[in-house]
């Protein structure tokens, strides 16, 4: 073997640079992300605190304080408006949303995943294809049903429809995740006396974990995100969600309480991220689960 | 052709230590398996030889040059992965002309690489195939014939034949070793499966722990282990090992013979063998049970059919072994040591 | 017909037809009646001519599709909902593509940096644009402020004032939100790649924008579909992002159907006519998704 023709501290040397470079830019690309996602919230954390003399000047630095800092803001936020009763509705609707899409979608996702059905592939389309069909295309005449089942100005209106929007996503995301546990399973169970039912309940049910807690986040996620449903169907403050609740009391007429609306934001995404970011890696198993044998 | 040679090399994943300080050189051209069990080090160190890995402390030389610090690509090896690694989303013909077009070669020279690359390993016809297409005996000549193109001077390969059944196992061991003596290519190998590496490997590098505890031909590691591990490691069934009065001593179970078939060959050590189990396999006989004055210790005979002597069970039997078969270890490191006296 | 299992008990729920159909017909006929039941409804009302004021359904026939057609604004929107949706999607991939590379890696800080690219996505979608409308104000900018201050500018740029920023705003915001959740899917399509192709590749000696290029990317395809399903489906079937944003200005510029539905339909008050724009999603969403997918169909991978 001849080393001759070749400069191997060289090639060291280059290979060492090459790699600097590649962390330098993994490092560049992350920060660069990083404060493209995030400026507009380090703005909402500042401006929460600030004074409104302070922030409606021009030439102030937006990213910082010249009046001192103040809590009137959250004041207002917590006390002369409904925000609370705005994040205990969510909270509701996302749990009632959960229980609802959980007790529809895992058997759907179930019966799809193991039990061999003719029509079982064009039924998975199915479902994806009744996802296509867009909130705002069905709200008109969805506001026409809610009124006419006499639901309008309810939370009930939000936790019946909005599994419309979770179920078809939750069973495709559940359908992967059964697809991912072994049949010998539920086989066994069954030959050890129990029927079907009790055999998923017992053996399956607990090995779905990951993919349940991804359709509780889900669900919750939509609850509090959802804007048109709910802007639809209820316009009494007492029964509105976070999405609509804060912009409507917080902006009136051209009227920006603009420290209060970015007061909320961060309130609601920090602690929604933190926990997103906690269950990522789950989440993301699961998802190649979904995807890959989907 | 180049000599593989790693000095005092180690790896630690955090607090792991995954290899232990290992000296190795191989020779020129030969074929060098590293066997052990799940776990010792073996595809670690085969991965550091690579390249994919950077060791914690030592060299690693090949064709005497320190190649730490330089990328897979420059060390000018090629190596063949468990799972072949095929590029799914390309033909063959794509799979084996990647490296070359990573290395910047012309395209009319490098499909006169890959033809050359196909023919040597009898796939012309599949080279517009995909591997999904192939059987996994194709696929691994299309591992091959990718990992040849570049004309590499080591070939690094970790356990390629676990993934194949056992009938295509034996027919591609068979081309493996007829490509490898053809080329002449300094190969190591890693395996588990310790039947392989006696059949395939010039030397055998037996890893344990992270340290390899012999280095030797198949005949030295079989017949002359440096420790207990290498002795129970190599060898179906294992080795019978005993414990005497403060050492381990051993024999291997078709070295244990029925008294009587073997006494002319001169001087052998008797025991009485109570037998409890014959299990009859054909062209041999495995005798289950124990020796009288060692009754903890479950004892396996293997005789071949050729010996026709008839042998009962829940019986005691005459056996014995040539003194010179057997082998004395350290009761408390393993190790070899020189022959004791069997004072019974 | 039942079968038996090995103690002997009889199931009807055994029976994998009749469980078939008792595991899957509460959300078939949910789906029906809350889904189904609407769509058509909604059919029904783009061929009367429904409003607030009149709320009896007289069919007209194709007259409020033709009044529909006729204006202008809902061709301007039907041409932006298709133009957003392509041009913010393609950034999504690109960007996403990036960005999960680099999740993928370890590097300090990561978390920290999962946590802040996660804030677009996670935050309502109404609460986070409303926060983009402070920072593309007329006046109170902060990208403005620090422009002025680097001395790029010297007056506002009026964001949301003038039809090209504008829609480039939207856009903006579209992929802002979009790429955090295409990320992550991106990402579960990186892990699934198998470690032994990466240390082929390795061996093999490509570079990294030749490894990037000729083997992740197409490993990924099937997965940067799904990412593009989801994204398209977000930015056309979205309403609030131009609607807080813009309300579909500067003069209908940033119209799209979701919008020009709601405003038709909602505030204006003809209910026909906002059913008939939004019909009009679904073609575009079909078309979009069927192009897709037949893109990804042919560089399918085992």
């Amino acid at each position: 073997m001849t080393w001759q023709d070749t400069d191997v501290p060289a090639l060291r040397r280059k290979a060492e640079r090459r790699h600097k470079m590649g962390r330098f830019g993994t490092y560049t690309v992350a920060i660069l992300f990083a404060f493209l996602a995030a400026f507009p919230f380090s703005w909402a954390l500042i401006s929460m605190f600030k004074q409104s003399n302070d922030l409606y000047v021009k030439d102030n630095n937006p990213f910082w304080f010249n009046e001192p800092p103040t809590l009137e803001h959250l004041r207002l936020l917590f006390l002369d408006t409904n925000y609370l009763t705005f994040i205990r509705n969510t909270l509701v609707v996302g749990l009632a949303v959960t229980l609802i899409t959980l007790a529809l979608a895992l058997p759907v996702a179930y019966a799809l995943a193991r039990l061999r059905l003719r029509w079982g592939e064009r039924m998975g389309i199915a479902i994806f294809l009744v996802y296509l069909i867009p909130p705002t295309l069905l709200f008109i005449p969805m506001t026409r049903v809610i009124n006419y089942l006499g639901l309008q100005e309810s939370l009930w209106a939000l936790i019946l429809v909005y599994p419309t929007i979770t179920i078809p996503i939750s069973a495709w995301l559940l359908m992967g995740f059964f697809k991912g546990i072994p049949m010998d399973l539920e086989e066994q169970a069954m030959v050890d006396g129990h029927s079907r039912i009790g055999a998923i309940g017992r053996v399956v049910l607990p090995l779905m974990f990951p993919g349940i807690i991804a359709v509780v986040v889900f669900a919750f996620t939509l609850s509090a995100h959802e804007f048109i449903y709910a802007l639809a169907f209820n316009k009494s403050s007492a029964v509105k969600t976070i999405a609509t609740g804060v912009p409507t009391e917080l902006v009136r007429g051209d009227v920006f309480f603009w420290q209060s609306l970015q007061a909320a934001v961060i309130l609601i995404a920090v602690p929604i991220a933190l926990i997103f970011n906690a269950f990522l890696d789950r989440f993301i198993t699961g998802f190649t689960m979904g995807a890959v044998k989907g | 052709m180049a000599v593989v040679e790693v000095r005092g090399l180690r790896k630690e994943f955090g607090d792991v230590v995954a290899v232990d300080g290992v000296d190795l050189r191989s020779e020129e051209g030969e074929f060098l398996v590293l066997l052990g069990p799940s776990g010792c080090g073996k595809t670690t160190l085969l991965r550091m030889i690579a390249g994919l890995e950077q060791p914690t402390d030592g060299e690693i030389l090949l064709g005497d040059e320190n190649v730490i610090g330089l990328p897979p690509r420059a060390r000018r090896i090629a190596m063949v992965f468990q799972s072949y690694a095929l590029y799914p989303h390309m033909t063959v013909a794509g799979n084996i002309a990647f490296p070359l077009k990573a290395q910047g070669t012309d395209p009319a020279e490098r499909s006169a690489k890959v033809q050359w690359a196909a023919e040597l390993f009898g796939i012309e016809r599949l080279l517009h195939r995909r591997p999904r297409q192939l059987s996994g005996g194709e696929r691994q000549r299309v591992a091959l014939a990718r990992a040849l193109v570049r004309e590499p001077t080591v070939f690094l390969l970790d356990e390629p034949l676990s993934n194949l059944d056992a009938k295509l196992r034996a027919a591609a061991r068979d081309d493996l070793m007829e490509f490898q003596r053809r080329i002449g290519i300094t190969t190591i190998y890693v395996t588990h499966d310790q039947v392989e590496a006696m059949g395939m490997g010039d030397r055998i590098a037996v890893m344990n722990h992270g340290r390899v505890r012999q280095l030797g031909t198949p005949e030295e590691v079989y017949h002359h282990p440096a420790d207990v591990f290498v002795a129970q490691f190599l060898g179906s069934p294992p080795m019978n090992l005993l414990e005497s009065t403060n050492f381990l001593f051993g024999f291997r179970p078709e070295q244990f013979l029925p008294e009587g078939i073997a006494d002319h060959e001169g001087d052998r050590e008797p025991f009485t063998f109570h037998v409890n189990r014959i299990e009859y396999l054909g062209s041999e006989r495995y005798l289950y049970g124990h020796i009288r004055g060692y009754d903890e210790t479950k004892i396996i005979a293997m005789l071949p059919a050729t010996v026709t002597l008839p042998i009962s069970i829940d019986q005691d039997h005459k056996f014995s072994v040539a003194r010179n078969q057997l082998r004395f270890f350290n009761r408390d490191d393993g190790n070899k040591i020189r022959p004791q006296n069997l004072n019974r | 017909m039942t079968t038996t299992t090995a103690a002997g008990k009889r199931y009807l729920s055994d029976n994998p037809r009749f469980l078939a159909a008792v595991f899957m017909s509460p959300a078939v006929i949910y789906i029906i009646a809350l889904v189904g039941f609407p769509f058509v409804l909604a059919i029904i009302y783009s061929f009367t001519n429904i409003s607030t004021g009149n709320p009896e359904l007289n069919f007209v026939g194709l007259e409020t599709f033709r009044r529909v057609l006729a204006d202008p604004v809902f061709r301007e929107a039907l041409w932006n909902t298709f133009l957003f949706a392509v041009i913010a999607n393609l950034l999504v991939v690109v960007l996403a593509t990036a960005l999960a590379e680099v999740l993928v890696k370890d590097f300090k800080g990561k978390w920290l940096v999962r946590f802040l690219v996660l804030l677009p996505w996670v935050a309502p979608v109404s609460l986070a644009t409303i926060t983009w409308l402070w920072t593309l104000d007329s006046i109170f900018s902060p990208i403005d402020w620090v422009l002025r201050e680097l001395g790029l500018i010297t007056e506002n740029m009026y964001w949301l004032g003038r039809p090209g920023s504008a829609m480039g705003s939207v856009i903006a915001v579209q992929v802002w939100r979009i790429v955090p959740l295409a990320a992550v899917i991106v990402m579960a399509g990186l892990i699934a790649i198998p470690s032994e192709i990466n240390d082929a590749v390795a061996v093999d000696g490509a570079g990294s924008w030749r490894k990037r290029f000729q083997v992740t990317i197409p490993l990924l395809a099937p997965i940067i579909a799904v990412a593009v399903l989801f994204g398209v489906i977000l930015t056309i079937s979205d309403m609030s992002v131009v609607y807080v944003l813009t309300r579909g200005g500067p003069t209908n510029s940033t119209q799209v159907l979701s919008t020009w539905a709601f405003i038709k339909g909602i505030e204006g008050g003809a209910l026909g006519q906002g059913a008939a724009v939004a019909l009009f999603l679904l073609p575009v969403l079909i078309g979009i998704t069927a192009v897709v997918l037949r893109l990804a169909r042919r560089r399918e991978v085992l």
